[in-house]
Formats: structure tokens, sequence, C-alpha cells
């Protein structure tokens, strides 16, 4: 065997035993941060506990989440400029596909709204309903439907921004009254959280639709072969 | 070793297995892969752990859903930068690593 | 009041401001990051201040304290190193300005990942939750990551590509400690885990995970391959950022994490063992440093040898009586903050050498002494703090580590100390033995624009300063800190 496979063997062996061990030894924590959490729940302005945590007891999480997804967009987008891509040629030309996405698409529209909808009071929320929204721009791309307005940077970037951008404003406005960043009126709360997941949903599937667009379509030509496209993409449309 | 613990010993196995992957493979693809089984596991521990009897906790819960975000952004990176070096060098691997 | 909105603009500012770069066009995004420093450094220095005269606090998030909410602790360390970054982002970012216009267009997306760099660090300076301190490693991490691949070239990717694989890893290894810890105390408040840590197995094996995380982030010896070819490789105002803070990011975090949980914990032979890899990062990083031919690559494994010396701080403070401790705590900042400065004029230097010269190879730059007098004062200024000679930073970093080993009666450290100052007068020297000799190689020079000059010779000479008047920022540093104020 490879001294590498031995290695590997070894550490990945012994990080198990001790993470066994210590899973064996857990001891029960005193503080008890399930019951804090469903204490001050009325005040979040959502039923649900994981939406309250991540929008509303730890949004500042989620903020820097959500810059953390805008910034993967960002070194793509960077790389794209700096080794510029032929126009996109992908999508299969089949009818029976475009047939279908005439159907698919309204429902994964309404699935999206609903999972946004539902994060209020039961799983759900903008990160599923992002990547809803996604797997719909992706199986658009797929269909070859071409998305002018995609193309368009101005557009394209006002989209991955706003999610963040509306987060970052109604945290910072919401200070006015003197209270700290972040901090929702409780009356508000809910109007509030619902807004930010609106935008944050339609960030993030542009995001993740984005992200794939923005890879090289010729992902399989290697520097030296893109000379000689023909041959490589017979069978796809233009 | 209670039953409740279940998940937290899937996570276990799981950021090893994924470990191991990730060190003995050479091709960016499969090492990538191999760093989101080790994310599953290390996802598996912190929600596993928080079964404690006392009712679901919602907080780790969150943290994974930050967490999950955060591993689609690194991966997406990852890839990002991983065709851009494909097509720029034709190699699947790291120089100096084989 | 003014903390109150100072505070969440540290990283409110450069979100939105790296936003709003993302929007702008290219040729505005370069204007838009000097107005943006501005405020930023306003604000900084706001924090600063409102430090130094009402003393530390914490802000909580939303109005919910922790451990429901998520607190931001403002004490001397961290405003510290708010301050240390906006000195440090803003000449970088001046040098960039310059610097940049002769590369090709796409590094105008430099701007806006600097911006979200900045709101991660800031963001891990502040953190006083440790899953929210997962988040801000990540901003960082990944934005660092695009600075380094920015250049686009088949090496950059590769360096870039290595850096992300090294990052994730750490990154993995960090949030299993933390889910470790939460299942054990409920709290990811270090304020909560201070007062509820015991030194049982789930504890001790959560924080190996998170040293063995952060070390490998960090590029501690013998984890530190995947640093030289990204910091020495990326754009030269991306590797002096890189160097001067990136790498301390994750290195504050082991910081804190073993004033909180460290020093009850864990077996003294952990303290002594992270003593001994550091030692190893000194002779290594400075070995190789001065085997180098490439000049960046040079002072990127200094940046492995300097890492070296910060983790003195763990053998120096665990079990140690707390004189000693005040002094590895004073100069392990001391340190730190030299490094960051003399580092980052030491790349900025380097760059203007090899604009100069055109070539980044130590060889052709016989003789560069008559054109570029200030480059090479500035190298050698900086050379000067990371050699450790007075009175610069370095010096009066490596004399408070070197009482504190006598102190603790540790007299291991004083070689490492010692040969360490002798390996880095090694690597400098040879630069200017080229510098300095006549050949006939070059008889013209292209002469890089003056800011370019200026903003290394900026932070050369505040490493020498800040060694001057070490006094009054170490007792800033350390309020709030366990080591008391004054």
């Amino acid at each position: 065997m490879k001294p590498r496979v031995i290695f590997a063997g070894l550490l990945s062996l012994a990080i198990a035993g001790a993470l066994g061990w210590a899973v064996l030894e857990r001891t029960l924590p005193a503080e008890n941060l399930p019951e804090r959490v469903a204490q001050a729940m009325p005040l979040s302005g959502v039923e649900h506990p994981i939406t309250a945590v991540l929008l509303n007891f730890r949004g500042y999480d989620t903020l820097l989440e959500i810059a953390v997804l805008l910034l993967a967009v960002v070194v793509a987008l960077a790389l794209r400029e700096a080794q510029p891509d032929r126009p996109e040629r992908m999508g299969l030309e089949n009818p029976l596909l475009r047939a279908v996405m005439a159907w698919l698409l309204p429902l994964i529209l309404i699935t999206t709204g609903f999972l946004l909808w539902a994060g209020a009071y039961q799983p759900g929320g903008a990160f599923q309903a992002g990547s809803v929204l996604a797997a719909g721009g992706l199986l658009l791309r797929l269909a070859g439907v071409t998305t002018a307005w995609l193309d368009n940077p101005a557009v394209l970037r006002t989209g991955l921004a706003m999610g963040l951008l509306t987060f970052l404003a109604v945290g910072l406005l919401v200070m006015l009254p003197g209270v700290p960043f972040l901090t929702y009126p409780t009356e508000y709360a809910g109007a509030l959280i619902l807004l930010i997941e609106l935008t944050l949903t339609l960030s993030i599937g542009l995001t993740l639709i984005s992200l794939f667009r923005l890879t090289p379509p010729y992902a399989d030509d290697p520097e030296e072969a893109r000379d000689q496209p023909s041959s490589r993409n017979g069978g796809m449309a233009s | 070793m209670s039953g409740a613990l279940v998940f937290a010993w899937s996570g276990v196995v799981l950021f090893s297995l994924g470990l191991f992957g990730f060190i003995v493979h050479r091709h960016l693809l499969r090492r990538l892969l191999a760093f989101n089984i080790m994310g599953s596991g290390a996802f598996l521990v912190l929600v596993g752990l928080a079964q404690d009897g006392r009712g679901i906790d919602p907080v780790p819960h969150a943290m994974v859903i930050t967490g999950i975000v955060v591993a689609v952004a690194s991966t997406a990176l990852a890839l990002v930068v991983f065709r851009r070096w494909y097509r720029a060098s034709g190699r699947t691997d790291l120089p100096e690593d084989t | 009041m003014i903390g109150f909105w100072s505070v969440p603009l540290l990283f409110a500012l450069p979100l939105a401001l790296g936003i709003v770069s993302l929007l702008a066009p290219p040729a505005w995004r370069a204007r838009l990051g000097l107005a943006g420093l501005l405020p930023l450094l306003a604000a900084s220095i706001a924090v600063f201040a409102h430090l130094v005269l009402d003393g530390p606090h914490t802000y909580a998030l939303g109005n919910w304290n922790a451990p429901l909410g998520i607190n931001l602790a403002v004490d001397g360390l961290a405003a510290g190193m708010v301050l240390l970054t906006a000195v440090v982002s803003s000449l970088c970012a001046i040098y960039a300005w310059v610097y940049l216009r002769d590369q090709p267009a796409s590094s105008s997306f430099f701007w806006p990942l600097l911006w979200f760099l900045w709101a991660g660090m800031n963001g891990i300076w502040l953190a006083e939750d440790i899953f929210n301190l997962y988040v801000g490693l990540e901003v960082m991490g990944l934005a660092a990551v695009g600075l380094v691949a920015l250049k686009a070239t088949p090496q950059a990717l590769a360096a870039a590509m290595r850096y992300l694989l090294a990052a994730l890893l750490g990154s993995l290894a960090y949030l299993l400690g933390v889910a470790l810890l939460y299942a054990s105390y409920g709290t990811l408040s270090m304020a909560g885990l201070q007062e509820a840590a015991t030194a049982d197995v789930t504890t001790q094996v959560a924080l190996a995970l998170i040293i063995l995380g952060l070390l490998l982030k960090t590029a501690l010896f013998p984890l530190h391959a995947w640093l030289p070819p990204a910091h020495g490789g990326a754009l030269t105002p991306v590797s002096a950022l890189l160097s001067a803070l990136v790498v301390k990011g994750s290195f504050y975090i082991l910081l804190r994490i073993w004033m909180v949980l460290g020093t009850e914990v864990t077996p003294f032979a952990t303290a002594q063992l992270l003593g001994i890899l550091g030692a190893g990062a000194v002779f290594y990083g400075g070995w190789m440093a001065w085997r180098q031919h490439h000049l960046k690559q040079l002072v990127a494994y200094s940046t492995v040898a300097q890492i070296g010396y910060l983790f003195l701080f763990f053998p120096l403070v665990t079990g140690t009586g707390p004189e000693a401790a005040r002094l590895a705590w004073d100069g392990t900042l001391m340190m730190l903050i030299a490094h960051a400065l003399a580092k980052a004029a030491l790349f900025l230097s380097a760059g203007n050498l090899i604009l100069a010269v055109g070539s980044a190879h130590i060889g052709h730059l016989v003789g560069i002494s008559r054109f570029r007098p200030m480059s090479l004062f500035s190298f050698g200024l900086a050379g000067v703090s990371l050699m450790g000679l007075p009175p610069s930073g370095g010096f009066t970093g490596k004399w408070l580590l070197l009482n504190s080993a006598i102190l603790s009666g540790q007299w291991w450290w004083l070689i490492v100390l010692f040969l360490g100052g002798l390996l880095s007068a090694a690597y400098i020297f040879k630069v200017f033995r080229m510098a300095f000799r006549e050949g006939p190689q070059v008889d013209h020079s292209v002469t890089p624009p003056l800011t370019l000059d200026v903003t290394a010779l900026m932070l050369a000479a505040s490493a020498i300063l800040i060694g001057l008047t070490a006094h009054l920022p170490l007792a800033w540093l350390r309020i709030g800190s366990p080591f008391g104020a004054g």
C-alpha cells in the first residue's frame, strides 16, 4: 500500500476513535438554550423556531452566510472576465423537454412561493425556496431557453445583491430608534422577516443559477483544444 | 450508547470516511465530494448530539442550514476554480501532488 | 453613542461597499474604494477611541443577549485588531489603486473582494460566539481564495485551489469542534463556555479538533505547504494583505479559544507541542526563505517562519506565573502587530523592486541600489523589524517573549528567538547583497509611481515606530484582557 493510504487510514481511524469517545463521554449541558428559544418565540415575529433562530435571534450569522454565497459568484464573475468564455451554446433541442417545462415551471414557482411562505410556521424558508427556484432556472437552461435579461450584467448583479442589500438596510434602519443592529420592532418583525426572506429567495436562486452559468461552457476543453470547438459540439443545439 | 445518538454515530463514520477520501484521492472532483461527505458528517454530529430528551433544539438545526449554505458556496467556488484550472492546464489534480 | 453606531458599521459598511463596488462599472471601483476608506477608517478609529475612553463592552446584536443571540465583544485586543486592519488594509488599498492600473481589467474585482475580506476580518475580531467565528472565517477565507485566484494564471489557480482545500478542511475540523462544545455546554458564547468549561474528554477532543483546524488555516509548520504559492504568487497588494492580516485571523481565534478553554482544559504537553511546532516553523521557514530565488517566495517563506514566533505564546502562557504570562501576551501581540506592518511593507517594497527590474528573480536585482534606494530602504526597515533589531516592533516583541521565557524558566525558547533572528538576517541580507553588488546586468530600471514607494515606506516606518512607543499600544491591548488594564 502507498504510504499516503496508510497515513489517511490511520488518521481517519484516529479521528473516528477520538470523536466516538467524545460522543460517548458527552455530558448533558447545564444551559438549556431550547428553553430560552421557546420563551423568546412570541417576540420573534414568526412561529417556526428554526426560522426565528435563523432570521431573528442569530440573524447576523445568516447575514454573513449570504455574503459567503455572494462571494462565490464574485469570484466566478472575476474569473470569467479574466478567462473569457465563448457565447454559451448549452441546451438540448428537445421538444419533449420544452413541453414538460411548460408544465413544470408554474409548479416550480408555486413550490418556491409555498416554501418561502411556509418558513414562518413549518420547515421551509429562503434557502430552500431559493434552491427550488434555481432548479427551475437550470431546467430552463437545459431546455435551451434563452434568458437574455440574465446576460445583462446590471440586472443580474442587482438581483444577486438585492438579498444582502435588503438585509443590511433593514438591519441598519431598525437602529434609528436607538436599538442595536438587527433589532426588529416586535410588531413589524414578521413583516420585516418576510421581506428579507423574499429578497433572499430571489438572490439565492439567482446566485445558484449564476454559479452554473459562470463556469466555462467548454469545460471539457483544456486551453489547447479550444481552437477546434466544432468537432466537439456536434450534438449540441446552437 | 443510546439509540438517540445514532445520527451522531453516523456522522462520526461519515466524517472519517470523508477524511480518508480527501487525503487519498488526487482528482479534485473526488476530493470535493469527499469534503462534502465530511461536511454531512459534521452536520449530522451537530444535529444528532442535540437529541437529549429535552425536546428539539432549533439552534443546531439553524446552524446546520447556515453550514449547508456555506458548504454549497465553498463547493461552488471550488468547482469554479477547478474548472478554470482544468481549462488552463488540462489537469484534474494539483501539480506536485502525484 | 459613537460605539453604538460604529460597531455594526465595522462589518455593515464593508459589506455595503462590497455590493456597491460589484454593481459599479469597473472603472469606478477603485475610486469608490478610495472614497470608502475614509468612513471605514473613521468607524475603526471611533471604536478604538470608544474603548480607550469607556473600557470594554459587549454589543448584543438584535438586542438578544447571548446565549440566545450573538454578542460582539469590544475589548482591547479586538479594537486593536480592528485598527491594525484598518491601517494595513487602507495602505494596501491605496497601493492597489495605483498598482492595478497596469493589470488586466478583471483585476478590478480586487475591490469587492477586498471589502468582503475586510468585513470577514472585522467580523472575526469582534466575534464572541464560536459559531459566528466559523461563518466569519468562511467570509474571510473565501474572499482570500478569490483574491489569490484573481490573477487567473494557471499557477494562481492552482495556488488558490490548494489554499481553498486547506481552508475547507480546517473549517470542517473547527466546525466539528464547535458541535462537540455546543453538545456539552449548550452555549456558543465564549463567556458562557469560560464559565462552564471542565476538563472532560469531550471538551479535550473538541479543543484538539479546533486547534488542528486552525493550525491548518494559520499554516503552522508542518501544515504550511499551501501558504508560499498562495502568498508568493498573488498580486502584490493581495500578498501583503494575506500575509499581514489573513493568517492572523485564524491565529486570533486560536488565541481567544485558548484563553477561554486552553489554560484549564489542555494538558501541559499540548502547549509545549504548539511551541515546538512554532520553533520548527521558525527554523524551517527561515531556512527555506534563504534558499528561494524568487523574491516574493522568499517573503512568503518568511511569513511561515514569523508565524512560528506567535506560537511561543502557548507554552509561555500555560502553567506559568501571572507575570510571565502577561509578558507572553504583550510580546506575542507586539510580534503580531510588528509582523503585520513589517510583512505588508516587505511585500509592497518587494513588489516595487520587481516592477523596477521587471523580474522577480533575486539574481536580477544586481545593481538596483543605485536606482531604487527608496524601495530598498523600505525593504530594509521592514527587515530590521523581522530580524528583531532595536528599536523596531519586532525587537520589542522578542524582548518581551525573551523575558517571559526567562521568568518561566523555559530557556529553550531563547535559542529559537536567537537563531530565528539570525536566519531572518540571512535571508534579508541575501536580497541586499544582490542589490548592492555592482554588475553589468542592470543599467536602467523602470520607475514605479511614487505612491507605491510611499505606502510601503509608511508601513515599514510604522513597524519601527510601534517599537519605540510600545508601552502605549500594549496598555490599550490589555484592556479587558485576562491580564487587566495598565
